[in-house]
């Protein structure tokens, strides 16, 4: 049971909001202090580990590229573009995008197309709000909505996308694990039996995503409350 | 051969100027934290394969001290107005996107072209393409914008500093989850789930193998972690050794029973807290949008796990 310290470190740390970084820190001392390892042999397991893992932060080489364009108007370009669009509404560009990152990963392209740095901030989410400012101003709740919801689209269309392409990693994950198993099973299989839940990703998230059309719809006729701009505000750790 | 260290020599050499930039930002109090904290950083990209594994574990826990401890400072580099930007995206019309398309279509062709050609290390081939992307992407928009040389860093520290502590998170859950291997915690868990839990009827192990994923994901904040150890305390044995279930739907199934977890979980971080930082939105933003998607997801995983596996 001791060996469970460090997720209960976790889970605390995270319910009463201790800094993320404070509280992995301190889940990682208790665990190995519970596995009995010591101070510099825990250190050394987790120095190697997040070396290991430094491929996980490439995504923010990106930075200067995406920052550059939004000094010279990337984000006001894509709003003056779905301006222009007729009939384009939060959901419906949503749902398009959503389900093109769905098929762009189901044949392997996960993290070639896509992504929150490459995409979802510096296009997919202003082209939303563009959407839903045909109708009137953004309150800052309305936009904050808006924006998780274009997070959100990018993380449902690549989780329930890729585990259809076979050679993706967790495909192969499951092969390897089978295999050690001793039971041999064919990448294709599981790539075909990940289907079903694939089309119920899209279906649930896509009717969602029409509801957040028909409740924005309906507060643009009767506004609740007077909108406030959302530009420029300091955002509370 | 380009490796996956040629790529991590971009990222440190990117935030190394970052730092730099920092230290001369004397409008912000704590600029020695932020210069501090992104150099450690890039500290790990251009050095961290010659560090011992106690060096680099010594300067995580920098990080995380200079980092969790509020060091950092928020900043606000020189920048466009937004009458600026509008009369630019005038200007440059759908050129912008087509820049910032080149990104993911230099990824999308390397990755499909490359791999083959001896020329990049074959296993890391999209984060590589990903990072020539990102360099002619660069090049040309230094071209055609003509923006002054230390813009696009300037830029990235603006991001960077948006981004603040949270630009940590990914890579450290994912250390932790390397920990808690070495510590015997996915192992526990597999004893409690089987000692404690219903498992009596192929329904209820089914249910339960499934929520156990979703469970283990949202504290490991991977399933890729939860996996093993949930398929090996109650899938195999049960699912499919004692009621004879098919492998290959369990298994398929039970790793997209987990990704329902990681719609719900802040340990999650690249997917769940990086883009609600990236999108100046409350952390927790993303993870209400999902939580109405992952619920219902997970109960017809489970249905559909129960109807095809038997």
């Amino acid at each position: 049971m001791i060996a469970l310290l460090g997720i209960a470190v976790v889970i605390v740390g995270f319910l009463i909001r201790i800094n993320p970084l404070l509280v992995i820190a301190a889940a990682v001392l208790a665990t190995g202090w519970a596995a009995g390892f010591d101070l510099v042999h825990t250190l050394a397991l987790f120095g190697h580990a997040f070396n290991e893992n430094r491929y996980v932060s490439i995504v923010f080489l990106v930075l200067p590229v995406i920052g550059l364009l939004e000094r010279e108007g990337l984000q006001e370009r894509a709003r003056i573009l779905i301006g222009r669009l007729r009939g384009a509404t939060v959901g419906r560009l949503l749902l398009v995008y959503m389900l093109f990152r769905q098929a762009m990963s189901a044949i392997g392209l996960a993290s070639a197309v896509g992504g929150h740095a490459q995409v979802v901030r510096p296009l997919l989410a202003p082209m939303a709000e563009a959407a839903a400012e045909k109708d009137g101003p953004l309150s800052e709740e309305k936009r904050n909505t808006i924006r998780a919801f274009a997070a959100s689209v990018d993380n449902v269309g690549a989780f329930f996308g890729e585990d259809i392409f076979l050679a993706m990693s967790s495909v192969l994950l499951i092969k390897g694990f089978l295999e050690q198993n001793h039971i041999i099973v064919q990448p294709l299989s599981i790539s075909l039996w990940s289907i079903p839940t694939a089309i119920a990703a899209a279906l649930i998230h896509g009717t969602r995503l029409w509801l957040l059309d028909r409740k924005l719809k309906r507060q643009s006729l009767n506004p609740p409350s007077p909108p406030s701009g959302g530009e420029g505000r300091v955002r509370g750790r | 051969m380009i490796t996956l260290d040629h790529i991590y020599i971009l990222m440190g050499a990117l935030f190394v100027a970052v730092a730099a930039l920092s230290l001369r930002d004397r409008a912000n109090k704590k600029r020695f934290g932020n210069a501090i904290f992104w150099s450690l950083f890039a500290a790990s990209f251009l050095f961290g394969s010659h560090l011992s594994d106690f060096a680099n574990g010594v300067l995580v826990l920098a990080l995380v001290i200079v980092g969790g401890f509020n060091f950092i400072g928020r900043t606000a580099p020189p920048t466009t107005s937004p009458e600026q930007r509008r009369e630019r995206a005038q200007r440059y019309g759908n050129g912008l996107f087509y820049i910032a398309l080149i990104i993911p279509l230099v990824a999308l062709i390397g990755t499909l072209f490359l791999k083959g050609s001896g020329l990049v290390d074959p296993k890391q081939v999209t984060l590589i393409s990903l990072g020539i992307g990102v360099v002619v992407a660069l090049v040309v928009g230094y071209i055609w914008m003509k923006p002054p040389a230390l813009a696009p860093l300037e830029e990235a520290r603006r991001l960077a500093d948006t981004i603040g502590w949270a630009a940590l998170l990914p890579q450290l859950l994912a250390s932790l989850g390397a920990v808690f291997a070495a510590g015997g915690v996915g192992k526990e868990v597999g004893i409690i789930a089987t000692q404690y839990l219903p498992l009596g009827t192929p329904f209820a192990a089914v249910a339960t193998y499934c929520i156990g994923m979703a469970l283990f994901t949202i504290i490991m904040g991977n399933a890729f972690a939860a996996f093993p150890v949930m398929t090996a305390a109650i899938g195999l044995p049960l699912v499919v050794g004692q009621f004879h279930g098919d492998v290959t739907v369990m298994a398929a199934l039970g790793m997209l029973a987990g990704y329902c977890g990681t719609l719900v979980t802040p340990m999650a971080a690249n997917f769940n807290i990086v883009p609600a930082a990236l999108l100046e939105i409350p952390d927790y933003a993303v993870i209400r949008a999902q939580i109405p998607t992952a619920i219902p997801l997970l109960i017809v995983n489970i249905v559909l796990m129960y109807a095809l596996a038997f």
